[in-house]
């Protein structure tokens, strides 16, 4: 069930990047919606469970685009597995904590992803601080808001079932 | 469990298909390319009802305002055919005419990109439809990029903004060579213009055609700015012609490229 919902938002994650985020922002989006899951998902379960999902995660993106299999993989898979083990050691319940959490992520994915590029003479990225700062922002941005879409859905079903109950 | 899968996928990932990719890229690309063909289509189903139902204001006065348009294209036309009709003579009378047509199939952009870092986008034509590797991507304004990836009903297509891309261009004006390069932005950087070359902000840069992809003469943008330092140009800023972010149509170039047909 736990592997089912992982699968499943890292699905979701994937579909919303290469469809809805072309059609917002075109290919030019600087979004990651993809570690957004991951991170979250490492958050709501944990560091092995975030270390899976971030392996899957990275795999998919790595054969859907044009870089090195693995690279992606191996960083989302570290991502996840620090994201999750942070949030066993502390409390992360608020927003603010959260939105550091995303941002961090972001920075070290991006720090992890370059760096093995550069570090393979796969390619070079000069200068991506601008976009490396406005994809933290944006990942931690979307970060909240589906953070806060998870914890409000349950309990719209909950008072949506409650107010179908028969009175009387 | 998990080490048979992890050792599935290490060999998929080294074995090719008959199409010289890797068998997991093209398994999870294939697989993708349909999940995102129906998820395109749904949302283009929504998006038409929504244009050809709702959103209808105005149409009136566009349609006034089109037919103006469309009268002053036609007087356009007619100066271009002119002026097409005198350059086809001169090129006879230099016996410079060129022999190549372009062959070309239309497609569908069905996707963007999986990653940030990489820009590309996914087409709806594979080699079920004549398209393959290293194929070059044009849109009406110009160009696109280049097929990276086939597979039978679907492409991956490497946009020129890419890191990894580039593309050999001269400046129409002076036919000051270079080589444009994408730096991951939504900005091309031109390179290798020799320091002696006349080149200035607003120039139209076209492909040139030396690296073998791309049909010369295409246009690929405008130079948006020029840094120079001890007679060297350090910093040359296109604006692509394109704008990467609304393609929905592009065009698939099926003629060989020179390189190719020698």
């Amino acid at each position: 069930m736990k592997a089912a919902g992982v699968l499943i938002a890292v699905a979701l994650a994937l579909a919303l990047q290469t469809t809805l985020a072309r059609l917002v922002v075109g290919g030019s989006a600087a979004i990651d919606l993809v570690l957004v899951a991951v991170v979250a998902v490492a958050l709501t379960t944990g560091p092995v469970s975030g270390m899976l999902a971030g392996s899957v995660a990275g795999l998919i993106q790595d054969s859907l685009s044009t870089g090195v299999l693995g690279i992606g993989g191996l960083s989302k898979s570290v991502i996840g597995f620090l994201a999750g083990a942070i949030s066993q050691q502390f409390i992360l319940t608020s927003a603010l904590p959260r939105f550091v959490m995303f941002v961090g992520a972001t920075l070290a994915h991006a720090a992890l992803f370059m760096g093995l590029n550069v570090a393979l003479g796969l390619r070079t990225f000069p200068s991506p601080w601008k976009a490396v700062a406005s994809q933290a922002l944006g990942n931690a941005v979307v970060g909240m808001i589906a953070f806060a879409i998870m914890e409000a859905l349950p309990g719209v079903i909950e008072r949506r079932r409650a107010g179908r109950r028969p009175r009387g | 469990m998990g080490v048979i899968v992890g050792h599935i996928l290490l060999i998929a990932a080294q074995v090719n298909t008959r199409r010289g990719v890797p068998l997991l890229e093209e398994f999870t690309f294939g697989t993708f390319a349909e999940i995102q063909r129906a998820a395109t289509s749904a949302i283009a189903a929504v998006r038409d009802n929504w244009v050809n139902y709702v959103a209808l204001q105005d149409v009136r006065a566009e349609n006034a305002r089109l037919k103006e348009e469309v009268a002053a294209l036609r007087i356009g036309l007619q100066q271009e055919r002119a002026l097409a009709q005198q350059s086809r003579v001169l090129q006879d009378l230099l016996d410079l005419k060129s022999a190549v047509t372009l062959s070309t199939v239309a497609a569908s952009v069905i996707a963007g990109g999986a990653s940030p870092e990489f820009r590309t986008i996914t087409i709806d034509k594979g080699t079920d439809g004549g398209v393959f590797a290293d194929m070059a991507v044009l849109a009406p304004s110009g160009v696109v990029g280049r097929v990276v990836m086939p597979t039978s009903r679907a492409s991956k297509v490497q946009l020129l903004i890419d890191r990894d891309a580039a593309a050999g261009a001269i400046v129409e004006r002076s036919r000051a060579q270079g080589v444009v390069v994408g730096t991951g932005t939504d900005r091309f950087r031109l390179d290798h213009v020799p320091g002696a070359a006349d080149i200035q902000v607003g120039d139209r840069v076209v492909t040139s055609g030396i690296e073998g992809i791309y049909p010369k003469g295409f246009l690929i943008g405008q130079i948006e700015s020029i840094e120079r330092q001890s007679g060297e140009f350090t910093g040359v800023v296109v604006r692509p012609a394109v704008e990467f972010s609304a393609l929905e149509t592009v065009l698939v170039v099926l003629t060989p490229t020179a390189s190719e047909a020698q």
